[in-house]
């Protein structure tokens, strides 16, 4: 089934003229039509235009024209990326009729690559979930086990991308929304380093945390897409201008001679038991490939306590002031009636936004408040520090991090909703990655005895994503 | 009792730059159809990310230094969160724990002639809001002015009358026209200022409780609204009440300040750093390349105009008071005239002129050169001062150059005596009962026989020659 296929294979078949974009397409559509009743990965998708672009791009090969890196390949974008012309929602009501005026530069990339766009995927509403249950276009599903969640908050892409409903996705991870679902649905997920991937069109959640990164079948995937979207953009002041290396040309240059550290912090109480084992396996496999592996200590950014609420402080606080312009004035929902300004500016946020993005907005409002400020906010940042330097101070002993992604494997539907904080803790071993900016990597290295994925979490210092990708391969061909 | 006014003065100034301060849009607003400057950045659509705009640091850091700001190595941007409709993002992208330029004075000259030193705390650089226009029942927003660059200058409480404050809004419009930082046109809100007010008994430590006052939009408006607030707090005082803490406007029309928002629940912007944005570290090198930008400043230029060209404080005061005023007398200098008869010109012929057609100097087809030339007709007596009066308004309406235009004309003076000789023997003559009067040592009527000569010699004779011809017939 061309669904099935990786990206790289099938540029393979497509460059050989053993498959066209056009059936590569419709296969993908096809199983859209067969799986999305029950899985609900999209909110948009737009079939003729995909076949339109897919067919173009067959025509363009055809006629030996040099064609972009994605030449034909069935993409989907969480809907949290703007795409010209078509409605960009952020899985949030306040959002579902607007229609965005310009392109996000990851999109623009993307289509530059000659990618096929299929639509736009479900999420939680403004990326604010670890489920994807928050969205105002309701649940996706997990396709491994309908029952359960796909994680979040790009569940919507990790879902496609496993249920053969898309060859590649984009997603945005602000603490985990990349890496998660990608680890629940059995895919790779990869959360580039901050400021590698324009945040420019991103719809923000957390400025200071949010970044773009692909959802792949496999870990080449992952290097081809991120080979695509990263790079300096000078429409975001926060991307930096640092070369981008071909990803693909040192992935399989193994893990020999580089030492994979492993922090006594991750394998604290509380992990589920299997997770651990898979993680210790996933050590020994590289070990077995050549790595040292060395015990290190992540004093600060190894303990939830310090990380998750130090993250919550700071996303929620950033999320409060980045969620002022939904008012109702310029775009978006707005009330169908008010009497007056106040009014107007209640009601239509009070319809607009879902219960878990108010409970964020007032949090983070309140975490900013005089009188509040130096005992969260100041004090938050001031964590933050630290968890950047204790991450620092670990790859001065080691190349490569090895942890969980996430304490549990995909919980079932409804089983967190009314708990936020227990929620909350689903993101324990990745927020520290976001708060500090490395680059880190989901890798599917087991299942579990109920067959649900698990992931292995790689990081690595700043910047170095191809160190990254070439550890994640390890791990990928020893499972 | 007599009291003492505490004022501390807040300017907003729009920076005269190419585009905005976060996005490429044009930065000027002004007659332009509602939202035709608008991009996703200046109307906050989701996803939207600003990019600062350097020119518009490298202006406000040369504000900083023209006021004697010490220029911070590190600043950062902030946002000032509150909510209302010409607020695109719902929080202006401002600058809060650490601004641009810190620490700094200006001496200001007040109506009185005397020099004062007013400290200024602090330069930052925001973004201005949109313009919100109400039609009827409905409110419209026009996002061109969105985004656009402005600079706030912050005093500490050191002015002390509406006079002092008037000084102090002339001398920072003065300035940042100096730097070209801004058109400081107050008329189209180039420049805003709000005045922070109180009173308080003389010889009192303690400050009285301030009222802020806004829409300070004019000249008039800064001593008026001034004077009426500080007279409106005494009044309070003296009648046993208490002033409150509070916003006020001004109202231009009805000439009171009016109550906008009580302030005992105090404003909680929740600022924060800008995320979106990188800190702003200015090297000493970028430094020095913003003070090589620095022209020479008002005062000091006044001081060099007394010390080279020997004018007086006043006429010093005046050439110097716009810069593109100074550049043009100083090219009238450099053509070659003397320098206090080339502030006369200006100050008089010209500024009248100027101000009789709104025009601004640089507009002007009249060159230096050609008013340096005019200057030396007269020094050299070629013409006399009321024929270079006709010259100079000849100049100004059809163009041309001096000497030309007195050639045509024929305007240049007679010095010959030959050619005087026989229009002083005839105006001898005619009056001979002066003629007589002269002769026997009254020099009284040696004026009305000049200017029968010079009557006669249609203004052109040159009247020393006259006076020498007269005196050598008649007493020689």
């Amino acid at each position: 089934m061309p669904s099935e296929l990786t990206a790289h294979a099938a540029l393979d078949l497509l460059v050989a003229g053993d498959l066209t974009s056009v059936d590569l397409t419709r296969s993908i559509l096809a199983r859209i039509d067969a799986s999305e009743a029950q899985i609900n990965a999209y909110i948009s998708l737009d079939p003729e235009r995909a076949l339109s672009v897919a067919a173009d791009v067959d025509r363009r090969r055809q006629s030996g024209e040099v064609l972009g890196p994605l030449a034909g390949i069935p993409l989907a974008i969480k809907d949290v990326l703007c795409v010209r012309g078509g409605r960009t929602t952020c899985g949030s009501a306040i959002l579902s009729d607007y229609v965005a005026p310009y392109d996000a530069t990851a999109v623009a990339r993307v289509l530059q690559a000659d990618a096929v766009l299929l639509g736009k995927t479900n999420m939680d509403e403004f990326a604010m979930g670890s489920s994807t249950e928050n969205s105002h276009f309701g649940p996706t599903r997990n396709p491994v086990d309908p029952t359960r969640v796909p994680g979040g908050s790009s569940g919507g892409s990790a879902a496609a991308v496993a249920a053969g409903e898309a060859t590649l996705a984009l997603g945005s991870d602000t603490g985990g929304s990349v890496r998660q679902p990608a680890s629940y649905c059995g895919v790779v997920g990869l959360k580039p380093t901050y400021g590698r991937v324009s945040r420019y069109g991103l719809i923000a959640y957390a400025s200071s945390l949010d970044q773009v990164g692909p959802l792949t079948r496999d870990v080449e995937d992952a290097a081809l897409l991120l080979g695509v979207v990263a790079g300096h953009d000078a429409r975001d002041a926060t991307s930096v201008d640092c070369p981008v290396p071909d990803y693909r040309a040192k992935l399989n240059d193994g893990v020999e001679g580089l030492k994979v550290g492993l922090a006594r912090e991750f394998f604290a109480e509380g992990l589920d038991p299997e997770i651990r084992s898979a993680i210790e396996a996933a050590a020994e496999q590289m070990r077995l490939a050549g790595a040292e592996l060395v015990d290190v200590s992540l004093p600060v950014a190894g303990h939830p306590e310090y990380c998750v609420a130090c993250y919550y402080v700071i996303a929620m606080a950033e999320a409060s002031a980045n969620l002022s312009r939904y008012d109702g004035v310029k775009f978006g929902h707005r009330t169908a009636d008010a009497d007056g300004l106040q009014q107007m500016y209640h009601r239509s946020r009070s319809e607009g936004f879902g219960a878990e993005v108010k409970r964020r907005i007032m949090l983070g409002t309140y975490v900013l408040s005089a009188g509040y400020y130096d005992a969260y906010y100041r004090k938050a940042q001031q964590a933050r520090t630290l968890i950047r330097q204790d991450f620092d101070r670990a790859f001065t002993q080691c190349d490569l991090l090895l942890s969980p992604v996430s304490p549990t494997t995909a919980f079932r539907l409804g089983e967190q909703v009314d708990d936020p904080l227990t929620m909350y803790l689903n993101d324990i071993y990745t927020v520290s990655v976001n708060l500090a900016g490395i680059p880190g990597i989901s890798v599917p290295v087991t299942t579990a005895a109920d067959g649900l994925p698990i992931g292995a979490q790689l990081l690595a210092r700043p910047f170095e994503e191809e160190v990254l990708l070439r550890g994640a391969r390890v791990l990928e061909q020893s499972s | 009792m007599n009291y003492e006014t505490v004022i501390g003065m807040e300017v907003h100034v729009e920076l005269h730059t190419q585009s905005k301060m976060f996005c490429r849009c044009p930065a000027h607003h002004f007659q332009i159809g509602a939202n035709e400057h608008v991009c996703p950045v200046c109307t906050a659509q989701p996803g939207a990310l600003p990019v600062i705009n350097g020119r518009a640091i490298e202006l406000t850091v040369m504000t900083g230094m023209a006021l004697g700001c010490q220029i911070r190595p590190h600043s950062v941007f902030a946002r000032k969160n509150y909510v209302y409709p010409d607020l695109p993002k719902g929080y202006q992208v401002s600058q809060y724990e650490l601004p641009l330029c810190e620490h700094g004075q200006v001496v200001i000259h007040t109506s009185d002639g005397s020099r004062k030193q007013i400290a200024i705390e602090r330069v930052h650089l925001e973004e201005d809001t949109g313009k919100l226009v109400h039609q009827g029942n409905a409110s419209l927003v026009d996002y061109n002015r969105a985004g656009v660059p402005l600079m706030e200058i912050v005093t500490d409480a050191s002015i002390r009358s509406a006079d002092e404050a008037f000084a102090y809004v002339q001398k920072i419009r003065q300035l940042v026209r100096y730097l070209g930082a801004s058109t400081g046109d107050m008329e189209k809100g180039a420049m805003r200022c709000e005045a922070n007010i109180s009173v308080r008994p003389e010889g009192s430590q303690a400050f009285g409780t301030k009222v802020e006052v806004k829409n300070l939009n004019s000249f008039r408006a800064v001593r008026n609204a001034i004077d009426y607030e500080v007279q409106r707090q005494i009044e309070v005082i003296e009648e046993g009440g208490t002033v409150r803490q509070v916003t006020m406007g001004w109202d231009e029309g009805a000439a009171t300040t009016k109550e906008q928002r009580s302030k005992e629940f105090a404003d909680d912007y929740r600022y924060f750093p800008e995320p979106d944005l990188l800190d702003v570290d200015v090297t000493d090198e970028w430094i020095d390349g913003a003070r090589s930008q620095l022209p020479e400043l008002p005062d000091e230029r006044a001081a060099r105009f007394v010390e080279s060209f020997r004018l007086s404080a006043d006429d010093a005061a005046m050439m110097t008071e716009d810069r593109a005023v100074a550049d043009w007398f100083e090219q009238v200098i450099a053509a070659g005239a003397e320098p206090a008869t080339a502030a006369n010109w200006i100050s008089g012929e010209l500024f009248r002129r100027l101000k009789d057609t709104e025009a601004a100097i640089e507009d002007v087809a009249l060159t230096p050169a050609q008013l340096a030339e005019l200057i030396g007709l007269i020094t050299a007596g070629t013409i006399s001062g009321s024929a270079a009066k006709e010259v100079f308004a000849v100049m100004w309406d059809e163009g041309g150059g001096p000497t030309q235009i007195v050639e045509a004309r024929g305007l240049q003076q007679v010095s010959d005596t030959g050619e005087l000789e026989s229009q002083v023997d005839a105006v001898i003559a005619a009056q001979a009962d002066a003629a007589d009067k002269v002769r026997n040592g009254d020099d009284k009527p040696l004026q009305f026989l000049m200017g029968m000569v010079m009557r006669a010699t249609r203004g052109k004779a040159n009247p020393q020659v006259v006076q020498q011809l007269l005196r050598d017939k008649l007493q020689g």
